[in-house]
């Protein structure tokens, strides 16, 4: 597959911190990609460049093989901010057109999409109701469809589910789907962890401006594997003690048990085995993308955007 | 450009089609209209008469003093100082003046003047003109001058005529329209800056506080979005003014020319509707035909293409740095009042030397004004009515222009930055020097 997106050596500094310092990934073509990040990491900052609204101070932005121009690629791209809003006293059927329109879409092109989005989504009866009288999650949902209406090659979420109820969610979340399977690439930014697990395949995670993780969420989890078991006997001994592992925590019939250097999971089912103890189940347990995260992030005082001072 | 003007378009609209911009278009001059009626009410109400019994025991006034309107009588009786008291009391009289028979006009008694209630000092001061100058008449006639003499002493002003170097005259006529023209057209410039400099600072302030702005950045660029707005906001300007004039000046000057004793009544009040003002000016000629005279001499389209001119220049220098201070402002509308101060000192600066321009449109501080971009679009206009070049010379005129453009360049350029930054960050309370570096930080 090839590549939508390359990122090349991004910087961005502000006066008083490094909001983007020096991060590079690529994204590749009709994937689910995820930007993940504490608050004040970067990420908005780094999207922002990526969809034009800020030039990097150095490093280059590829987008489907060619340099990014921010003027004529913006068709390409559908950007819902996670600072979202509509204007409030305009008719949704005409802020949706007005929107498309400035997308660079011609007005009977837009009016088409529009009306097919709209019965996909079963909103044609909103048309003439203004953004005032809709539920909170009625708008996202409205944003959502003004974000992917013009058909853009890439699509960039910031917090997409935020205020939407499980419902709508899940609605929006098989639209994503679609839409990555129709060849659209989707970059997906929060810090909602189980629902990256869910949706992504590929992920970066960003702190302090920099890009400490990137790969592929089995693969990450692997890296990030403690050698942890959970073995569950039918009935717990009264004392277990082996060369091979480790009780990290137990339960009425459970056990976790981390395995030592040297040894391997065969090691464990041998000592269950040789004390008589029968085991109705064994499994590995890898670590959440949660845990990963709060592992990597903790320590390094990911606090607010307005503290981080800048070392050059 | 396509997509400014899409942005501008969607700024008209929205504004146009509002219910209130039809009641605020066509119902803000009826209610000025309305204002100035219930003056005019009040001040037709408040002239009763006014009614003086004058014992001339001395007979100095013979009989009669002049008063013109009807708000002073004076009536002429023969009764004594107990007679005309009970007359108060009965108000048969509102008051009597008793001029003892041996009052002469040589000597330095005073007259005794009583009246029932205490006197307002609008007709105290009318009452005492009326009987100072009939008494001044019959001082002067003692002096052996006869009525012929002091008529023609009455004329004097006529006999100096003003006229500039270029020879041209200069009557009463059209110093007066080309006051009144000069002070109309500055001041109109002056609330077209602030009421449309504001309405941009909203416009941008609602876009930031909806959370929209970074939205429509994604589309198009933040210049785009700022100049759509500042365009739209612009053409819905100049249609209600357009509509404004017409109704609010139309109005006036048709009443003025009607109701000619009103607008006398109306010199004095604190309040001058514009429209009076220019056919008081008019008026102050006497005879229509002086009037049109008068008009005629003003070069109006020179007056209405430099308005235009001023107006657009000075809308668009000035409008930007609204959509700057909107940028800046967060949820807290407060916010903007003190960020708003450096740009509405020059604009209340240019109304001050504005009033000094009409009078004197080539002293100093007019040609500074005239020509620094803050303050020109105002204050030019009151130097225009006078005409070129006796108001102002053509290449100050052409200078002017120059730099307004190049003002407007350069405040749209400074705005421009500060509002790219401004309209993506929330939560921080922004002060103008924040702004500045903002306005000089590259990209």
């Amino acid at each position: 597959m090839s590549k939508i997106l390359e990122l090349k050596n991004l910087k961005k500094y502000y006066a008083t911190q490094k909001a983007v310092d020096d991060i590079s990934f690529s994204i590749e073509k009709g994937s689910i990609f995820g930007l993940l990040g504490p608050n004040g990491a970067g990420k908005t900052t780094l999207l922002r460049m990526i969809t034009g609204i800020f030039y990097p101070d150095q490093g280059d932005i590829i987008l489907d093989g060619k340099t990014f121009d921010p003027i004529n690629d913006i068709i390409k791209i559908g950007y819902m901010p996670e600072e979202r809003g509509l204007y409030k006293k305009m008719k949704i059927g005409d802020q949706a057109l007005y929107l498309a329109q400035l997308k660079g879409l011609s007005k009977s092109e837009a009016l088409e999409k529009i009306k097919f989005w709209f019965k996909r989504l079963e909103m044609e009866s909103w048309w003439n109701k203004k953004v005032e009288d809709l539920s909170k999650g009625m708008s996202q949902k409205l944003q959502f469809v003004i974000t992917v209406l013009h058909e853009p090659k890439l699509i960039i979420l910031d917090e997409p589910f935020s205020g939407l109820d499980p419902v709508n969610a899940n609605l929006i979340k098989d639209e994503i789907y679609g839409l990555a399977q129709r060849g659209c690439t989707v970059i997906f930014s929060t810090h909602r962890m189980e629902q990256v697990e869910e949706i992504c395949d590929h992920i970066v995670l960003v702190n302090l401006g920099k890009k400490i993780l990137d790969g592929t969420v089995a693969g990450i989890k692997q890296q990030f594997k403690e050698n942890i078991y959970s073995v569950k006997v039918h009935e717990m001994p009264a004392t277990i003690s082996s060369e091979a592992f480790n009780v990290v925590d137990q339960t009425a019939n459970m056990l976790t048990v981390k395995i030592k250097e040297g040894n391997n999971s065969n090691d464990v089912l041998k000592y269950f085995i040789q004390q008589n103890l029968t085991i109705e189940s064994f499994n590995e347990v890898l670590p959440s993308l949660n845990d990963i995260f709060i592992n990597l992030v903790e320590g390094t005082k990911a606090t607010t955007r307005a503290f981080q001072p800048t070392n050059d | 450009m396509n997509k400014i003007l899409l942005v501008a378009r969607r700024e008209f609209l929205t504004r146009v089609q509002k219910k209130t911009f039809l009641l605020s278009t066509i119902g803000l001059p009826l209610i000025i209209f309305g204002f100035y009626a219930m003056i005019i009410y009040f001040s037709i109400k408040t002239t009763d008469n006014f009614k003086i019994a004058v014992a001339d025991k001395a007979n100095i006034f013979n009989g009669k003093i002049e008063s013109k309107d009807n708000e002073v009588v004076f009536e002429f009786v023969q009764s004594d100082t107990a007679a005309l008291q009970s007359a108060l009391a009965k108000n048969t009289y509102q008051a009597f003046l008793y001029v003892p028979s041996g009052f002469t006009l040589e000597g330095k008694d005073s007259l005794q003047f009583r009246s029932a209630k205490s006197v307002g000092i609008m007709t105290r001061e009318k009452i005492q003109t009326r009987i100072n100058k009939a008494l001044e008449e019959k001082r002067l006639i003692g002096f052996n001058i006869t009525k012929a003499q002091l008529d023609s002493l009455q004329k004097e002003k006529e006999y100096i005529q003003f006229s500039s170097a270029s020879g041209k005259t200069e009557n009463e006529t059209k110093v007066g329209v080309s006051y009144a023209v000069g002070m109309i057209s500055g001041f109109m410039i002056y609330i077209i800056l602030f009421i449309y400099g504001t309405m941009v600072m909203r416009g941008v302030m609602e876009e930031k506080v909806s959370r929209i702005a970074e939205v429509i950045i994604s589309s198009v660029k933040p210049f785009q979005l700022m100049m759509g707005k500042i365009f739209g906001i612009g053409a819905v300007g100049l249609i209600q003014f357009l509509i404004w004039l017409v109704l609010v000046f139309g109005i006036q000057f048709a009443i003025a020319m009607m109701f000619p004793s009103l607008v006398q009544s109306m010199q004095g009040q604190p309040i001058q509707p514009a429209g009076m003002q220019a056919a008081h000016a008019v008026q102050e000629s006497g005879a229509m035909n002086g009037a049109m005279k008068g008009l005629s001499t003003i070069n109006f389209p020179l007056i209405i293409g430099c308005f235009i001119f001023y107006f657009i220049g000075g809308y668009l220098l000035y409008s930007s740095l609204f959509a700057a201070v909107g940028s800046a402002v967060n949820e807290d509308p407060q916010d903007a009042q003190s960020l708003l101060l450096p740009i509405t000192m020059p604009i209340i600066f240019a109304i001050v030397i504005m009033m000094k321009a009409v009078n004197d449109p080539n002293s100093g501080i007019a040609i500074f004004g005239s020509l620094f971009p803050l303050t020109s679009p105002i204050v030019m206009m009151a130097r225009v009515a006078y005409g070129v070049p006796d108001g102002v010379t053509l290449f100050q005129l052409i200078l002017s222009m120059a730099l307004l453009i190049l003002g407007f360049l350069g405040t749209t350029w400074v705005a421009a930055k500060i509002y790219r930054t401004g309209i993506l960050l929330y939560g921080k309370k922004i002060t103008w020097k924040v702004m500045w570096t903002w306005a000089w930080k590259k990209n």
